[in-house]
């Protein structure tokens, strides 16, 4: 009974919503890395459709943070080609946000929540100009739309971990992208928190800009997502969450790791 | 001795002395801010390694420009060699790195202690060769203002400005490769190349340095300023400036005090007067320095106990700790015969409203560094976003609901 709502409430959002466009705004191909002479990412493909939310998913160690790194040049690829909308990423670099994971730096840095998204706007700021008083006036409003306007000139130090990623966030809203690349956004932060990123991301796809996100919680694909990148060294499977998303697909992904019954919890339609 | 190196401050020593006091707080200024960079990078110990490999180039060029029937001590051809052997040390530390299996501090220990030696046989070799020019090749060690000629105050005074300037133009990709170094590269920076300009400039400074602070001490001039800085400011540009003044003004009065009394090395000294600042700033400063931590540590106590007797007095239990008592009478929160005032029982509710938002928030942050963080006397307000705090009020009043039904 659960899967025929779910198969009712679906379609909408999935097959009616993509045109067919080479003019995505994130595609690879190819695109192989590789530590020594064991690939962590192999030949994989993708494009992602224009204003969509998309989870590339897969188990730990799958290559997903590696795929994004790779595609955006900051882990180097032995082979492959990244496009992003439709031009290679050298040109097309101010389109893209990312927003790393936040364990990847130092929270002691001498830094304060408000210089942290300051950092957002150095691409339009350049070397020399100096930051006016609009630039606070963004980067406060960016710290708005996450709820940390209140805590703009804390060292970053005395943040949680939720808070942290909010921070990120809305470095990335400054820069003011039209795609928002985001490595496990989710990861270990509180409901709340949780809530406030999924919210903005919605509002981002409403703005007509397009959201990729490394996503590790199986539970929340359908909610959030619409489109899904299955991967685990080598791509399993792509396409809207509804048709792609799938019992066997994910058992395909991870193998025997993930237990039946886990897979049955998430109330997929049957394959 | 007092009025030679007042003197020697105020400029009034000589124009020599001058220009030497007023190139070492280029320097000073040059190693301080952009050390920092390389501190916050946690890439410090590499400018030892590549101070450390100069030596060699020294010895060499001497060689070389004699035996080119030359003076032997001209300043610039002596960095030029010191640079050439530092870049080749600084690309063994890279090799070793990057195909082997030893890590970097290894790597640094070897190429510095290797270079450094063989730089000490070379310097030995020079001091046998009947050439007589070679006095003054052991200042390269420890540096010396004696005998400096107006064209090495010159090269000097040019180099640290030059260096300050690279500071100034890159200090935001710099700031973005040593916080995020990931983020910077998918915003367009060129992460290896500023990290190839901070080499760079640490290159610069050490190089135009040795004469003056010597190889073996130069590392401090780009580590102590930042250190220092670090412990007065939470951000990095004011960091970035303080370490700057504190490096200039070491480099300042150590030249000056050197060239008040010919037989004290200039190194050293300079190193010693910034050694005093940090001294100094580990104690008063008011962030991070030790008396703050006490002080810290004081007003932590008079919260604890302030929320301790707050409690009491929600729950009407009896108060019987003097501190408490003592810290709640001076605040106001109790009158003299214990009963609370207004703005203590208003004080108590909140604190118990906190109890539970914080027990709540406990359950919610197991993972995070909160929990930690609740020391009872933080307003919650302060630690957690406005939507945080209402999820736990939703939170809370969800399960009172549930156990006032079930109580019934």
């Amino acid at each position: 009974m659960n899967s025929v709502a779910l198969e009712l409430d679906r379609p909408h959002s999935a097959q009616a919503v993509f045109p067919a466009s080479d003019e995505s705004p994130f595609s690879i191909r190819e695109l192989t890395v590789s530590y020594g002479e064991k690939p962590a990412v192999f030949a994989v493909d993708a494009a992602v459709p224009p204003e969509s939310m998309t989870a590339i998913v897969g188990p730990n160690g799958a290559g997903k943070s590696t795929l994004l790194k790779a595609a955006l040049g900051i882990v180097p690829r032995i082979s492959g080609e990244v496009l992003v909308y439709g031009k290679p990423l050298a040109q097309a670099m101010r389109r893209i946000a990312y927003v790393p994971q936040r364990a990847s730096v130092d929270w002691d840095f001498p830094t304060r929540v408000i210089d942290v998204v300051l950092m957002g706007l150095y691409r339009e700021l350049g070397l020399l100009r100096l930051v006016r008083h609009r630039h606070k006036e963004k980067a406060l409003a960016c710290l708005s739309r996450v709820g940390m306007a209140d805590f703009a000139y804390r060292q970053i130090g005395q943040l949680s971990g939720g808070q942290q990623q909010r921070v990120f966030l809305a470095r990335a809203l400054a820069q003011d992208a039209d795609l928002y690349l985001l490595d496990e956004p989710f990861a270990g932060v509180d409901a709340a928190t949780e809530k406030a990123i999924i919210d903005v991301l919605k509002a981002l796809r409403a703005e007509h800009r397009t959201v990729v996100c490394v996503h590790h919680d199986l539970a929340t694909v359908t909610q959030y997502f619409d489109y899904v990148l299955l991967i685990n060294t080598r791509k399993v499977a792509e396409g809207p969450v509804a048709t792609t998303f799938t019992a066997e697909n994910l058992q395909k992904t991870y193998g025997g790791r993930l237990a039946t019954a886990h897979i049955e919890q998430l109330k997929l339609p049957a394959a | 001795m007092i009025n030679v190196f007042l003197d020697a401050l105020l400029l009034q020593a000589g124009y020599n002395a001058a220009l030497v006091a007023f190139g070492a707080a280029l320097l000073g200024i040059a190693a301080g801010s952009g050390g920092t960079f390389l501190f916050l990078r946690k890439r410090a110990l590499l400018s030892d390694a590549l101070a450390h490999s100069t030596l060699p180039g020294v010895g060499i060029a001497f060689m070389v420009m004699v035996a080119l029937g030359g003076e032997g001590r001209n300043l610039l051809g002596l960095l030029l060699g010191s640079t050439i052997s530092a870049v080749l040390g600084l690309l063994a530390v890279e090799w070793i790195t990057s195909r082997t299996r030893l890590a970097e501090d290894t790597a640094i220990g070897a190429v510095l202690s290797v270079f450094f030696g063989f730089g000490v046989v070379l310097l030995t070799v020079i001091q046998t060769m009947s050439s007589g020019y070679q006095a003054g090749l052991e200042g390269f060690l420890l540096g010396s203002t004696a005998g400096m000629l107006f064209g090495d105050a010159v090269i000097i005074t040019i180099g640290g400005a030059l260096a300050v300037g690279l500071v100034l133009l890159l200090r935001r990709p710099m700031t973005l490769v040593s916080f995020d170094p990931e983020f910077a590269a998918a915003s367009g920076v060129n992460v290896q190349r500023i990290d190839f300009a901070v080499m760079g400039l640490v290159m610069a400074v050490t190089i135009v340095g040795l004469k003056l602070v010597g190889l073996i001490l130069i590392v401090a001039l780009l580590i102590i300023p930042p250190v220092t800085a670090r412990l007065w400011s939470d951000r990095t540009e004011h960091v970035v400036l303080t370490a700057g003044l504190i490096g200039g003004f070491s480099g300042y009065v150590g030249a000056a005090l050197s060239a008040s009394a010919p037989h004290l090395p200039t190194g050293p000294i300079i190193v010693l007067v910034s050694f005093a600042l940090f001294v100094f700033s580990l104690i008063f400063a008011p962030a991070r320095g030790v008396l703050a931590a006490l002080l810290h540590q004081r007003r932590f106590r008079i919260r604890l106990h302030r929320r301790q007797g707050l409690l009491a007095l929600a729950q009407k239990d009896a108060i019987r700790d003097r501190f408490t008592l003592a810290v709640l009478r001076r605040e106001g929160l109790i009158r003299p015969d214990m009963a609370p005032t207004e703005a203590g029982r208003d004080a108590a509710a909140k604190v118990l409203r906190d109890e539970s938002r914080w027990a709540m928030a406990r359950r919610l942050h197991q993972h995070d560094k909160i929990p930690g963080r609740y020391d009872g006397l933080t307003p919650i307000e302060s630690v957690l976003t406005r939507d945080e705090v209402a999820d736990i009020d939703r939170r809370i009043e969800g399960s009172a609901g549930f156990g006032g039904g079930d109580g019934r």
